[in-house]
């Protein structure tokens, strides 16, 4: 299957910045997770699934709602050193902003049997997108490395 | 590549970006850069700097350092000096890894001394400095005692014997950065970075064993105070900042001003990295002591690996660190924002200097520095690529036009993807060994990241910085053994 995210160089010189797609904000949130997670990790399929992290979040609007989850697996891979992509998620539009509620799961860093590549600080603002598209909606994310 | 058509040349190394570059800019900008250096920049960082330009309060210029590149809001390498009455502070002028800085410390073993243990030195290094994606550090200390780092810095760490009492007032800000409050920082950042006190993290942070070639000391007698004066005498430098904890503050304030600068203060940015908030207000303010937290996280970081690397020489030397020399040279930071006394057309004000991948460079005669550095001016110490090299500057009288501030590495002028899709990391580690580096790295294709090449020529940066009057060379460092995360 196509990956739902491409790496983009032309942006920022020193980070590193994907965009990433999907029909539904469910699965654009999803494949933005994905694009992080392999950022850090040279192969993504090699992360097992043995830790499990039930993540709901709210914020004022579906864009700034994508900021904060990115961020939020950011802040576990430090917290807890576990990497994590998203099982399932159901992202809701509110009267007064989104939410979402989401399992992840992943497994804890292992040097010996995960490649890593480059640690992810945070995720900028710098030319952050969450819009629509004629097939669903598209992400644009610049990490600082 | 930059359009110099946009530029106006000053001097040799000095180009103004004019305010009719874009509507809206308060001030010019101005590169202090080459020719060559000018030309390789990317558009990018036009764009960034105009950006900075238009910040409330800014004063005089934005400026732009020799290595300036495309970043995140500001460009790397970017320099804005704030009026702290009417003026803005922006989390996206200091950068997330705040207080990211180098250290330096010197040894009285010369390269042929060094060369039979340099495998085994690496190597202990390597085991010893935990780095790489999401490494934890060696010290256990409750969130209680974390916050007490935060507020004391790497006064912390040599009062429970991680250090020598020299190695404070051979820090910046002896330090510890005065104001800081453990009160204005988000219970997730406590979370996220209390157990990272002395880690490198990964990315460019690095430690490196070097060797200063008898050709290569451009400045005898400033060496000679900054204690560098044997021949081929042998150096430790590292670069890492405030990890998980300075990301997770950077992330926090960001987060809230994006949320607030329109609504609650009228303020708008042309990029939302660069979201502020009015210094004076009292959300500006916590972020100063929040940052500040931040600022003394890294010293204690770099403290604390300070620490492990004398530890690691007694070992394979089977030497008292002390009988080593290993002696600090000094700790610099490269993103911060600090209140300092500066003149500005005649009158001395105080200003919010923002320094995002720029250093300070304080000149000869200055205060806020070692007493017996206060003659020559503040040490300055430029990391380069694990290929090619590094230098240790010195601060001078002229540096005044860009608020005492000069570069603080070589600057990437390719990106990581490209990097990778041109280096090897097993090829490099096989070329450097052949060259008498020995590297250990935790990541291959983080490694390839890295390759010199893939990085601006330290010396056209030096010479730019120089040729600008912004700082000078003193020593230039041949890199002789690299830990990489």
């Amino acid at each position: 299957m196509k990956r739902p995210y491409r790496f983009i160089d032309d942006i920022a010189t020193a980070d590193a910045a994907f965009e990433a797609w999907g029909a539904t904000l469910d699965d654009v949130f999803t494949a933005a997770a994905e694009a992080l997670l392999a950022v850090m990790l040279v192969h993504p399929r090699t992360l097992g699934s043995v830790e499990r992290e039930v993540v709901i979040l709210e914020a004022e609007s579906a864009e700034m709602l994508l900021f904060d989850f990115l961020q939020e697996l950011v802040f576990l891979k430090d917290r807890d050193q576990v990497l994590l992509r998203t099982n399932t998620i159901e992202v809701a539009a509110r009267k007064d902003g989104c939410r979402l509620e989401a399992v992840l799961i992943g497994e804890r860093l292992d040097y010996a049997r995960h490649e890593l590549a480059v640690d992810v600080k945070a995720v900028t603002m710098h030319r952050f997108k969450l819009s629509r598209t004629p097939n669903g909606w598209e992400a644009r994310v610049v990490v600082d490395i | 590549m930059a359009d110099l058509r946009a530029l106006i040349r000053r001097s040799a190394a000095l180009w103004e970006l004019p305010v009719s570059y874009r509507e809206g800019m308060r001030v010019p900008g101005r590169i202090y850069a080459t020719e060559m250096l000018v030309r390789a920049m990317d558009d990018g960082v036009l764009e960034q700097l105009a950006n900075v330009a238009m910040l409330p309060g800014i004063v005089k210029y934005a400026c732009c350092m020799p290595d300036g590149h495309w970043g995140y809001g500001f460009p790397i390498g970017g320099v804005a000096a704030m009026d702290p009455r009417r003026g803005v502070i922006s989390p996206g002028g200091i950068g997330f890894d705040i207080n990211c800085g180098m250290r330096l410390a010197t040894t009285n073993l010369d390269y042929d001394e060094v060369k039979p243990h340099l495998p085994r030195l690496v190597d202990r290094l390597f085991a010893r400095v935990p780095s790489g994606v999401g490494c934890k550090g060696f010290i256990d200390l409750s969130r209680n005692e974390f916050m007490d780092v935060l507020e004391q810095g790497a006064r912390w760490c040599v009062a429970r014997g991680y250090g020598w009492q020299e190695d404070l007032a051979r820090t910046e800000d002896n330090g510890c950065a005065a104001g800081a409050d453990a009160a204005t920082v988000s219970p997730r950042a406590i979370e996220r970075g209390f157990n990272q006190i002395g880690t490198l993290g990964s990315g460019n942070h690095y430690l490196e064993i070097q060797v200063v070639r008898p050709e290569h000391r451009f400045d005898a007698e400033t060496a000679a105070v900054f204690g560098l004066d044997r021949p081929e005498q042998v150096v430790v430098m590292f670069h890492c900042g405030s990890r998980g904890f300075g990301h997770q503050v950077a992330t926090d304030y960001l987060r809230a001003f994006v949320k607030i600068m329109g609504p609650q203060f009228g303020l708008t940015v042309r990029d939302r990295e660069l979201a502020c908030v009015p210094f004076a207000s009292r959300e500006g303010r916590n972020y100063f002591a929040a940052m500040k937290c931040a600022m003394n996280m890294a010293y204690a970081n770099r403290q604390v690996i300070m620490h492990r690397i004398r530890e690691v020489f007694a070992e394979v030397f089977k030497k008292d660190p002390a009988d080593l020399g290993l002696q600090q040279v000094y700790d610099v930071c490269h993103n911060t924002a600090k209140l300092e006394p500066h003149t500005v057309d005649g009158r001395r004000r105080e200003l919010l200097v923002h320094r995002k991948g720029a250093t300070r460079a304080f000149a000869p005669g200055m205060t806020d520095m070692p007493p017996s550095y206060r003659r020559v001016g503040q040490p300055v110490i430029i990391g380069g690529s694990m290929q090619s090299g590094s230098y240790l500057l010195v601060g001078m009288a002229s540096g005044e036009q860009t608020f005492f501030s000069t570069a603080h590495g070589s600057g990437r002028r390719m990106s990581r993807r490209q990097a990778r899709k041109r280096f090897q990391g097993r090829k490099l580690l096989k070329e450097m060994a052949h060259r008498g580096i020995h590297v250990r790295a935790r990541s291959l294709k983080s490694l390839a990241e890295e390759a010199g090449e893939a990085y601006k020529n330290i010396d056209d940066v030096v010479a730019a910085a120089s040729e600008g009057a912004i700082s000078r060379p003193v020593v230039r460092f041949t890199p002789i053994g690299n830990i990489k995360g």
